[in-house]
């Protein structure tokens, strides 16, 4: 013996034995003959010669690849059927340094899993995907895969596969070539010898494409299924040669390992203190609310109606943010279901001296109107005493009440004086803060420039909020109060 | 402490970042889509992974291969997501894994509509998921608690190895409120079990199957002591004037909101009306409902739906008091009014005591 | 190995194949791929009942192409001599 040494053994990066499996913990579950025990062997291998075993993470989902975990000494994740892709894809977003492999059978990858392994490749997801076509059902004991041939039958094809029922054969190599972001695409065959030996090169090229920072790389290994062929392990990998290999043709599909660069590197993350700035909530972003609330108890149902584009819910949250400077209890509730239908668009606002229970308003005592379907919709619920402002010279007589304070103008008009009719709601603002006093000026200045990003339309936001003032000034005299 | 007048899905995100969330893998729907969003413009800056999928199926799986991987890891959606989703839950359950769903619900069943309901109760509480399993749930009522809740959220999944709901509806979702966010931002935290591609975790294995029927039951039985933790341990509610309630009216996220008005309205009449809250719906307040029907003479479920948490409130009586329903759906949220004239009718019904005068306005 | 050593006319062989038949499944593959026919199935059984494949003692040539023929990790070992000629004997 002394003067062998070891040419090939059995690979380090499998276990032993096989503990995590019940019984037989010295071989694999696979049938004699079977392809899958070949691939294993060749992607250890791939694992051990480029020295990646503890950094490998091994995605497993459903079907005879679901027990990899029973065999690869490295880390494992087992997944759903047809799911693998997406698993994998966090994965390694999660641990960048990673080596992922998704190895998935052909029902799994070209049937359930469609829709992950064409967007885990169309986003270029640097993993590698060992996909292996065995054109049947195996785990589940022989029924039609997407692979299967055409006239071949399956427990679920009994009189063969025919095309005008399961349609043709799924070709996935060549599907996605047509995809831009693929690195690596090859489809082998392990029906001899030869075939084996260049799909342990593929393998490996696979996995190097991810240990050099690369994008997505599949390999299609057309793998025979004795058992679920009913067939010798002989005549098995001869079908491979003869049948599948005609059907299927082996080759590189997409080769850009020389083209394409390694991947960005991710920035490095923040520090823990510079978090609240970067999700905008620093001082800049937030109000120092007073410690004490107004003394005295109020409570300001507003309800904003208009169309879309009249700046209703912006409206809104200035009167919500001028409520929060002034230290009161504030919500902003946006109609957005059946109350929107037809292009209207309305927002509750509350701002009260006590903890505010619903913020839904039925019984409005201010009703900011933009337009007189909203006046219509909205007037005969405003409580007696309240306020009513309304976007328009005159008040449809059938809108007229004697309880409630009206401020009608066209606000609108005024602000296209100012030079946009954009900033009506904001004349509107003005002309309600005049008559109703909700809050201090400073505090609707304040959110205002809260609010307010640009410094242009802040500009014109103030000019709106004194025009509107003004105009209150000369309608609220005659008022009812 | 300064406040942020914020949407409630925005504060989601931005209160999962604080707690040390550093993956979103989300698809829009309305109402929850500013929540991917928000995820998207901030988890690049904090250092963590946005990744709009293509589907929730895979936005789940993606979840899965997160936190698989060790890192915290939230999605969001609305009905017809989390239908979508219920796969990969039963899943994450089964393998235990940790992870956050917040759900902000929209009118069904099918495509529905866009407006708020609460008809995802049965899906989300009860779990569409094949298999033995709960997720936990918990139900903000405010966006303050839509961001407290989050980072609850993500230290009970930790805690119980578990995905957690964040059970809202389209209202509590797309109204804002000032919201104060924790002062201290969480560190991302190393979990041992987790397949980090290290060395040290490379004998690791996550997986949700047990071949062997003896072993996979020992799994669920497993799974099964946690939940009965989980239901000692982690149940909260909020109590609104119950003490001396003779109807205790029961809700949860915008109704429970509307509910509080409701009791105010009423107790201005003299009629004795309180609010349980529940804040879990999983684990369910059990023993506070019970409490309760101690003293209590009937109890009012109203929800967005023609009732589904109706359900854990009968077996939690388990017919020790009266329990009537009123239910709006469709999208449609009943005014405080309209829940009032329910209460008194069944007030009325059950002989509870109501003031003189206000009784001459039924 | 002894047999190697006292055949010293004829020339030693460049490899030699360990059949662990705890793991093999008598599929055969590797039989059919040794091109100096130095394996074979055995006529007996392992205790799962196939008949594993086995080393015929002589003529490996050391290609190691049974390994990769062979689905199971572990069942086959392929040795190579290490030294370019025998020790004398």
């Amino acid at each position: 013996m002394s003067e062998f040494s070891v040419l090939q053994q059995k690979a380090e990066s499998f276990y032993p034995n096989y503990g995590r499996k019940a019984e037989l913990q010295h071989q694999t579950h696979y049938c004699p003959g079977c392809g899958h025990g070949i691939i294993s062997k060749l992607l250890a291998r791939a694992i051990d010669e480029l020295g990646i075993q503890d950094r490998t993470i091994l995605v497993n989902p459903v079907g005879c690849s679901v027990f990899g975990y029973y065999y690869f000494d490295v880390g494992n994740i087992q997944s759903a059927h047809g799911r693998a892709p997406a698993v994998a894809t966090a994965a390694k977003r999660a641990r960048p340094h990673s080596v992922v492999v998704s190895y998935q059978g052909d029902g799994d990858l070209a049937a359930i899993g469609t829709a992950e392994i064409l967007h885990a490749a169309n986003r270029g997801e640097p993993i590698t995907v060992i996909f292996v076509n065995n054109a049947i059902y195996g785990m589940t004991g022989g029924q039609l895969a997407p692979t299967t041939p055409v006239g071949a039958k399956s427990t679920t094809t009994p009189y063969g596969r025919s095309i005008f029922n399961e349609g043709y054969p799924l070709h996935v190599c060549e599907t996605l070539a047509s995809l831009e972001a693929p690195v690596y695409l090859e489809r082998v065959a392990i029906g001899n010898i030869k075939g084996i030996l260049q799909a342990g090169k593929a393998i490996r090229r696979g996995l190097e494409n991810q240990v050099n920072g690369l994008g997505f790389s599949l390999i299609e290994v057309l793998s025979p299924c004795p058992t679920i062929w009913k067939t010798t392990p002989q005549d098995a990998q001869k079908r491979i040669r003869e049948e599948l290999s005609k059907i299927y043709p082996v080759g590189v599909f997409r080769d850009l390992t020389g083209d394409r660069g390694a991947r960005p590197a991710a920035l490095p993350a923040p520090t823990l203190n510079e978090l609240p700035a970067l999700l905008e909530l620093d001082a800049a972003h937030t109000f120092e609310t007073p410690d004490r609330r107004p003394t005295q108890a109020v409570d300001w149902r507003i309800k904003v109606a208009g169309f879309g584009g009249q700046g209703v819910l912006m409206l809104g949250e200035v009167l919500a943010e001028a409520g929060l400077a002034a230290g009161l209890d504030v919500s902003w509730l946006p109609s957005y279901g059946p109350e929107m239908r037809s292009g209207t668009s309305n927002c509750h606002v509350r701002l009260a001296t006590h903890a505010i229970d619903s913020p839904l308003i039925s019984r409005p005592n201010v009703l900011l109107a933009l337009n007189e379907p909203s006046l219509r919709k909205f007037v005969h619920t405003v409580e007696p005493g309240g306020w009513v402002l309304y976007n328009a010279d005159t008040l449809p007589p059938d809108c007229r009440r004697d309880d409630v304070n009206f401020v009608t103008d066209s606000f609108t008009k005024i602000a296209d004086g100012i030079g946009d009719t954009r900033v009506g709601n904001i004349v509107m603002l003005g002309a309600l803060m005049e008559a109703a006093h909700l809050v201090g000026d400073e505090q609707v200045d304040a959110a205002l420039a809260h609010t307010v990003k640009s410094a242009r339309w802040l500009e014109f936001d103030r000019k709106a909020l004194v025009a509107g003032k003004l105009a209150a000034r000369r309608i609220v005299q005659g008022v009812v109060q | 402490m300064p406040k942020q007048l914020i949407k409630g899905n925005e504060a989601i995100v931005k209160s999962a970042i604080l707690a040390g969330c550093r993956a979103f893998y989300g698809y829009p729907i309305t109402p929850a889509s500013e929540l991917a969003e928000a995820a998207a413009k901030y988890m690049p800056l904090a250092g963590g992974t946005f990744l709009q999928a293509e589907s929730e199926t895979a936005s789940i799986y993606m979840l899965f291969g997160a936190a698989a991987a060790g890192v915290r890891a939230m999605t969001a959606s609305s009905g017809p997501g989390i239908s979508l989703m219920q796969e990969g839950l039963s899943y994450l359950a089964g393998a235990e894994l940790p992870c956050v769903i917040a759900d902000i619900m929209r009118g069904g069943p099918g495509l529905g509509n866009i407006a708020p309901e609460q008809g995802d109760y049965n899906q989300v509480v009860k779990g569409g998921g094949h298999g033995c399993y709960h997720t936990i749930v918990l139900a903000p009522d405010s966006v303050q608690e839509m961001a407290d809740l989050t980072a609850l959220a993500f230290d009970l999944a930790d805690a119980y190895r578990n995905p957690v709901f964040v059970l809202a509806d389209g209202a509590i979702g797309q109204m804002m409120e000032p919201v104060e966010f924790m002062a201290r931002p969480v560190e991302p935290r190393h979990m041992p079990w987790a397949v980090e591609a290290t060395p040290e975790t490379r004998k690791n294995l996550v997986t949700s199957i047990y071949l062997e029927p003896d072993n996979l039951e020992a799994h669920i039985r497993k799974l099964e002591a946690k939940y009965r933790r989980c239901e000692r341990e982690e149940v909260r509610f909020e109590e609104y004037q119950t003490g001396d309630a003779e109807v205790v009216l029961m809700g949860y996220g915008i109704t429970a909101r509307i509910l509080k008005a409701v009791v105010e309205q009423l107790r201005a009449t003299g009629l004795r009306v309180g609010l349980l809250r529940p804040i879990t719906l999983y684990p369910f307040p059990v023993a506070a409902v019970q409490r309760l029907a101690r003293s209590a003479k009937l109890f009012g479920v109203v929800e967005l739906s023609t009732g589904q948490m109706l359900d854990d409130v009968r077996l939690a009586l388990n017919g020790a008091r009266p329990v009537e329903f009123y239910g709006r759906a469709g999208g449609n949220v009943p005014p405080a009014e309209e829940v009032a004239r329910f209460v008194r009718r069944i007030a009325r019904q059950y002989g509870v005591a109501v003031a003189e005068e206000e009784l001459a306005h039924v | 190995m002894e047999g190697t050593h006292m055949a010293t006319q004829i020339k030693p062989d460049r490899g030699m194949v360990e059949v662990n038949q705890e793991e093999c499944k008598g599929c055969g593959l590797c039989v059919d791929v040794c091109t100096p026919k130095a394996l074979q199935l055995s006529t007996g059984l392992n205790r799962y009942g196939y008949h594993p494949a086995e080393y015929a003692g002589h003529g490996c040539n050391g290609c190691g192409l049974c390994f990769y023929a062979c689905p199971e990790p572990g069942a086959i070992t392929v040795y190579k001599r290490t030294l370019a000629e025998p020790v004398a004997a």
